[in-house]
């Protein structure tokens, strides 16, 4: 076999196994789910038209020159989705060096390692890519539609800022890898890999919270001082923006400077893989030290579980970070409470579906770990206490871990305001309450370390999950603006609950 | 059987997956033995113990633990027993000592004793120098052990083991065949499946063989031997000479 044919065997296989992995995540590893999948993902493509009408169809007609302030805001929703990106090709990479089992048949082969690796990282590149185009296919159809054809230029913006991310990304970890060693990196890379999105928008949020008392990042993305310290209009900046108007030699120039930097990221670190999975397998094989030998604790045997949940909660970082990452979203009310302790603004009562709708996704995340995410499930089973009780514990270490969280921020609102303090702990508790239930509903068995898949095993409890913190959030802030509306809202949320529960399969 | 006390009794046990996996299967363990569970792959082994272990509803037949109905009162039956199961499962963020803290809170055995214990079952299976080290970097072999302490850390009565051996190096599985040999002649009755028949043949009492969900042969060594006229054979012989007679049926 030739090098070349080696190669794109290789090639063929890698992007093989990347479909494999991407249908696995959208069947949740049932196999005969594929074709089912593949139809309602179509019919997800175009149902997704009918937001993206609403979110861009009325920028369409947008044209080059804009002017700073919409050339801002479209370079930082270009950024955004860049961030997006880089946070998934993060992911991916981590997977690569830590996760996947095909390390040690590789390394053993007499294949070339730097091109073998080369391969890895297109492979890498084309996945985040790929995702991205098809999940942008939607707004650039409805912008396209209205603005005509020159908007399909945007793909080509989509292509360069994934295969740039996908170089960043590499990189990033490479050079974390050199620089804190295998065991942080790991750590970091997947906080990094959750957070950086998010962090984006928040950072906006909090900026316009503290400069104009607003929660809209718009504000400051249109202000004035961000115009002002903008480069001009015909800075490199603007290429992206540029080039998803139509701007033809914009994009030309983009994607070939994304090639480049994917082609200097490969050059440099194609021969460092090899070294980083070797370190990245040993980091694996070694154990870490408890603190040493103290007194085993007494108490009942629902204590015990107790006890075990949330001793694996604190020493899991990475789940506690994937967990409350939902809890970022806080930084910003809270941020704007801190701010309006001072006067009355009636914008305040803002932060209470922020919070409502935090609580159920965050309770909803631990239940899935404590209630489905069960390493030991035979050794649970078969201790002597009944299924009840143990469910009872599992249930508790939730509500416990939210009460944790939300009590301050909900004590403090009660000094505020004293009635939306009363409305956001019921919206807290009926939203918990009902993100608990719908997991217990729907628990499967499952490894812990599958969290990250946790909303393909069944779309249905997790779009239930979304729905229901949705709706408990809407009656919160409804009831607190107009109560009429709220018994509207709220008796819809118990439908959707009820509803579920009608759907979850049945047990004995 | 008259006169002696049974650890285990199952009568009609049946389970059907997609196929018949258990066939109203009667099988009776007496108190203070050592029953191995042998059978081809698929036979319904894994399958009868998950069900006595409560693990798996039966679809008919009933399940008798030191004379408890434990399809009725399953938690009286699990107080008195342990299950291994062939994989493992503990947890990777804890250490073995925390592992068997959360076993004896579930099983809700003193501290004080529990701790003492742990400390011996660990030091005896080996491992000692891990007893603070987090689970995650352990080998399929260590981890067998912290889940056979876990096991016997509340002292059961029934130890109910699926393929313990599995993955042990030479001098892991001695230590876990030679605490087994002592949980037995300390009073404890052990049922284990396993594939390595010279394990069977040198450890058990009595040795039940099962095929598509029966039991189609059991008893000593000798009995087994005589039951098929082969008076010099070893297990190894005997089963293949079963099962492939059991096949042709």
């Amino acid at each position: 076999m030739s090098s070349a044919t080696g190669l794109s065997w290789f090639a063929r296989h890698e992007l093989r196994l990347a479909w494999r992995e991407w249908l696995a995540m959208m069947t949740g590893g049932r196999r005969r789910r594929t074709r089912a999948a593949i139809i309602g993902l179509i019919v997800f493509a175009a149902v997704m038209h009918l937001p993206a009408w609403a979110v861009v169809g009325r920028f369409a007609a947008l044209q080059a020159p804009l002017d700073k302030s919409s050339l801002i805001v479209l370079s930082a929703t270009i950024f955004l989705a860049w961030a997006l990106m880089l946070s998934q090709a993060i992911e991916s990479v981590t997977r690569v060096f830590y996760a996947r089992a095909d390390l040690d048949l590789i390394m053993s082969s007499p294949a070339t390692l730097p091109n073998i690796f080369s391969i890895r990282i297109v492979s890498i590149a084309i996945s985040v890519t790929g995702m991205a185009l098809l999940l942008s296919t939607p707004f650039v159809d409805v912008l396209a539609f209205n603005g005509g054809p020159r908007w399909f230029a945007a793909f080509g913006v989509v292509a360069a800022i994934g295969l740039s991310a996908a170089a960043f990304a590499i990189a990033i970890t490479i050079i974390l890898f050199r620089l804190i060693g295998p065991a942080r990196t790991r750590l970091i890379a997947q906080i990094l890999a959750a957070v950086i999105g998010a962090g984006f928008v928040i950072a906006l949020q909090i900026a316009a919270i503290l400069s104009y008392g607003t929660l809209s990042r718009f504000a400051v993305l249109t202000s004035d001082a961000a115009s002002g310290i903008a480069p001009d209009a015909d800075s490199i900046a603007w290429w992206p923006a540029r080039a998803v108007l139509g701007d033809g030699e914009a994009l030309m120039l983009l994607l070939a400077s994304s090639l480049v930097i994917l082609g200097v990221v490969m050059a440099a670190f194609s021969s460092r893989f090899a070294d980083t999975a070797v370190t990245a397998a040993a980091y694996a094989a070694s154990s870490r030290r408890a603190p040493g030998a103290r007194a085993f604790r007494g108490g009942s045997r629902q204590a015990a579980l107790r006890h075990k949940e949330f001793r694996l909660l604190r020493r899991d970082p990475w789940l506690m970070s994937q967990t409350l990452m939902q809890l970022l979203y806080l930084v910003p009310p809270a941020i704007f409470l801190w701010r309006s302790f001072s006067d009355s603004s009636t914008a305040i009562v803002l932060i209470t579906p922020v919070i409502v709708m935090a609580a159920g996704q965050l309770a909803g995340g631990l239940a899935w770990l404590t209630i489905s995410g069960e390493d030991a499930a035979d050794l649970v089973a078969t201790a002597p206490l009944p299924p009840s009780r143990v469910i009872r514990a599992k249930i508790e270490v939730v509500l416990i871990a939210i009460s944790a969280v939300f009590a301050p921020l909900v004590a403090v609102l009660a000094f505020v305001a004293p009635l939306q303090a009363a409305v956001t702990a019921a919206g807290i508790l009926l939203g918990a309450a009902s993100s608990t239930a719908i997991q217990l509903w729907f628990r499967v068995q499952a490894k812990r370390s599958q969290f990250r898949r946790r909303q393909t095993s069944s779309r249905l409890a997790t779009f239930a999950e979304a729905f229901s913190s949705i709706g408990w959030a809407a009656t919160a802030a409804l009831t607190l603006a107009v109560p009429e509306a709220a018994i509207v809202s709220g008796a819809m949320t118990v439908a959707i609950v009820s509803a579920t529960w009608k759907l979850a399969p049945k047990r004995d | 059987m008259n006169g002696e006390t049974s650890a285990l009794r199952l009568r009609g046990l049946t389970k059907r997956f997609d196929r018949l996996a258990v066939d109203a299967l009667d099988l009776t363990v007496r108190e203070r033995e050592f029953y191995a569970l042998v059978g081809p792959n698929g036979a319904g082994k894994t399958t009868t113990l998950r069900m006595v272990a409560g693990l798996l509803r039966p679809d008919a037949g009933a399940v008798e633990i030191f004379g408890v109905d434990a399809l009725s009162d399953p938690v009286a039956a699990k107080q008195v027993m342990a299950w291994v199961s062939d994989e493992p499962m503990i947890y990777d963020k804890l250490t073995p000592l925390e592992y068997l803290e959360f076993v004896a809170g579930l099983w809700g055995i003193a501290p004080k004793t529990a701790q003492a214990t742990a400390h011996e079952l660990l030091i005896s299976l080996g491992l000692e120098p891990h007893l603070n080290e987090r689970c995650e970097g352990f080998s399929k072999g260590m981890r067998q052990k912290v889940a056979l302490a876990g096991a016997l850390v509340h002292d059961p009565r029934l130890i109910i083991l699926d393929e313990p051996l599995t993955g042990l190096d030479a001098l892991s599985a001695r230590h876990v065949k030679g605490l087994l040999g002592e949980r037995v002649r300390a009073g404890c009755t052990v049922i284990m499946t396993t594939h390595i028949l010279e394990v069977a043949e040198r450890m058990a009492d009595r040795i039940g063989v099962i095929a598509q969900g029966r039991l189609v042969a059991e008893g000593t060594l000798d009995e087994l031997r005589r039951q098929n006229g082969r008076t010099d054979t070893s297990l190894e012989d005997l089963f293949i000479a079963l099962v492939e007679t059991k096949a042709a049926a």
